[in-house]
This record gives structure tokens, C-alpha cells and sequence, in this order.
């Protein structure tokens, strides 16, 4: 993506955001409080993130690969289960993947 | 209220220290210091800037891109719905509001009991993330340009558990780990035939099917 482009990507998607932000504080509360619609959002949020988290993991380009990224992810999984905070999960993923391809792997 | 603010300050710090990684993970996927400090100053909202980041890193398109950062902002309206008649604001100080209402400050003002210490937890949790988001995001970004080969440190893994660790409190109903099964699975069938950033929008395509045909309230928290 050329810069002007990247540029325009992120005000583009900055505006979104924004947008979003203040309709929820201007619109009457009850449109946005049916079942239906707090049920799909929370939905479409797990949808996209595990996604991201498969994208990340094991997509190179258009290829689906196993590399350094599948025991790094599986590191992060079990600090989460120990409920390690935010900022050591990633790291300890780092680490890990780090050091895979320093012995050579992945 | 005192500790409505205490709370605040201490997910401000935790949420904040993690823009570390946004930061490095950024220019790494090739976004400008410039560009990836927009994106928290302005885009603000911590899953959407790692989303449009990942999917700029794969070579997907502008509007991928968007469209993926937007969808994961949606949660944001529903939260300023639930917010705005707590805080009861109007002129500048309700677009300020608004820019900072998140996962984060969203938490902490509805865990409080008394009106005046809805609104010091969602200001103290919206200002301090706010300024610790954007300070530990540069910090991140300028340590990111230095170092060279992301590979070699691991930071392409980081963004897979970044994402883990977001979504990971959100996956306690047998509803959302049902759409996590089906998000795993279409991403992967997608991969290899769509251009990067269509998976994920497939999976959250998904969700939306869903989430309008399932059945009200059944499996919901049965966890």
C-alpha cells in the first residue's frame, strides 16, 4: 500500500471509529438494547478476533503454514490460562517464536 | 468514588503498557511512526488498530482494512448507548466522551454503583488509557523502527497473541466458543483462496448469520 493510500486507510478508518463512538451516544438507547443486536455484536467480536489470531498464526500470504508462530501462540494460550496480564502474554509469544528460529526452527 | 478512580488508573496502566506492542507491531507491518500515532490518537480502540495494522502487514487492501477495523468498532456504539445516559453530557465534553468510550472505560463506569463514581471511573479510565495508550505507542513505534528483522524477535507471533489475549475473556459462553470453532474454520478454508483480509471478514460474516438466526437466550453463559 503506497503512503498517500495508507494515509487515507487510516483517517478513513479513524473516522469509522469515531462515527460509531457517537452515534452510540446519540441515539436513543433502546434501538441499540435488543437482544438480537447485543447478541450479534459480541458475536462478530469473537468471530473476528479468532480469525485474526488464525490469520497471524498460520497464513503466509495465501499459503496456510506451520512455523514458529503455532508453539508461540500455544505458549500464549496456556499464560492466559494462568491469567498472566496482557503485556507478558505477548512477550512470552515473542520469546518464544524468537527463539524457535534461533535454534534453527520455524 | 475514590476508588472508582483507583480502578481506573490501574487498568489505565495495564491497557496503556500494551501499546507498547501495538506501537513495534506497526511499523513493523510497514505503518509510519506518524501514521501508527493517527491511528491511536484519532482511530483509538485497541483491537481495531491491531486489526487494520494486521491486515496493512498481509497486503490487504484498503478497504479490507476498514472494513475490518470498523466491524470490530461496532461494540464501541453499543457501549456509548449503554454509557451516555449514565454520564449525561452534552456539547464537547459528549464527543469527548465518545472518543474514549472503550472496552476499558465502558467496564469500569458500569461496575460502580453511585452516579458520581460512574462518571470519575469513566473519565479516569478513558483519560488515563487515553495518555498511556498514545505515550507507551510511541515509545513502542520508536523501539519498533530499531530493530531490525521482526522474525528474528518473534514480533510476527505477537500479533497472534495479542489477538488470542483480546479475545480470550470474551470466549466464556458456549454461544462464542461455538463461533470460535466456526471463525477457526472459515478462516482457514478461506486462506488459501481469497486475497489477505477476506478471511476474517468471512468469519465475522459468519457470526453476523449467527447471531440473527440463533434462538434467543438457549445456550447463552452455559458455559
Amino acid at each position: 500500500m503506497s503512503t498517500a493510500l495508507l494515509w487515507v486507510t487510516v483517517l478513513v478508518a479513524s473516522l469509522a471509529s469515531f462515527g460509531l463512538k457517537l452515534a452510540g451516544h446519540l441515539v436513543p438507547q433502546h434501538w441499540l438494547a435488543t437482544d438480537r443486536v447485543q447478541r450479534t455484536s459480541t458475536l462478530v467480536t469473537v468471530a473476528l478476533l479468532v480469525s485474526l489470531v488464525v490469520v497471524q498464526t498460520v497464513a503466509e500470504g495465501q499459503a496456510v503454514v506451520v512455523d514458529a508462530r503455532v508453539p508461540a501462540l500455544a505458549v500464549a494460550a496456556v499464560a492466559l490460562a494462568l491469567r498472566a496480564p496482557f503485556i507478558l502474554v505477548v512477550v512470552l509469544a515473542a520469546a518464544t517464536a524468537a527463539g524457535l528460529r534461533a535454534l534453527g526452527w520455524g | 468514588m475514590r476508588s472508582a478512580v483507583r480502578q481506573g488508573v490501574s487498568v489505565a496502566v495495564a491497557t496503556g503498557l500494551y501499546g507498547i506492542s501495538f506501537g513495534a507491531l506497526s511499523v513493523v507491518a510497514g505503518v509510519s511512526v506518524a501514521q501508527t500515532m493517527a491511528l491511536s490518537l484519532l482511530l483509538f480502540s485497541g483491537g481495531s488498530q491491531f486489526a487494520l495494522i494486521g491486515v496493512v502487514a498481509a497486503g490487504g487492501s484498503p478497504l479490507a482494512a476498514v472494513a475490518t477495523s470498523t466491524l470490530l468498532g461496532v461494540r464501541n456504539m453499543l457501549y456509548g448507548a449503554v454509557v451516555a445516559p449514565l454520564l449525561d453530557l452534552g456539547g464537547w465534553r459528549r464527543l469527548a466522551a465518545a472518543q474514549v468510550t472503550i472496552d476499558e472505560s465502558t467496564a469500569v463506569a458500569v461496575g460502580q454503583r453511585e452516579p458520581a463514581a460512574v462518571r470519575a471511573g469513566f473519565w479516569a479510565t478513558g483519560i488515563g488509557v487515553f495518555v498511556l495508550w498514545n505515550a507507551f505507542t510511541l515509545a513502542g513505534a520508536l523501539a519498533g523502527d530499531a530493530l531490525g528483522d521482526p522474525r528474528a524477535w518473534g514480533l510476527d507471533a505477537a500479533a497472534g497473541a495479542a489477538f488470542l489475549a483480546l479475545v480470550w475473556p470474551r470466549l466464556a459462553a458456549r454461544r462464542a466458543q461455538v463461533v470460535a470453532g466456526i471463525a477457526v474454520v472459515v478462516s482457514l478454508a478461506l486462506v488459501p483462496v481469497t486475497p489477505a483480509g477476506i478471511p476474517v471478514l468471512g468469519a465475522a460474516a459468519a457470526a453476523i448469520v449467527v447471531g440473527l438466526v440463533a434462538r434467543p437466550r438457549l445456550p447463552e453463559g452455559a458455559a
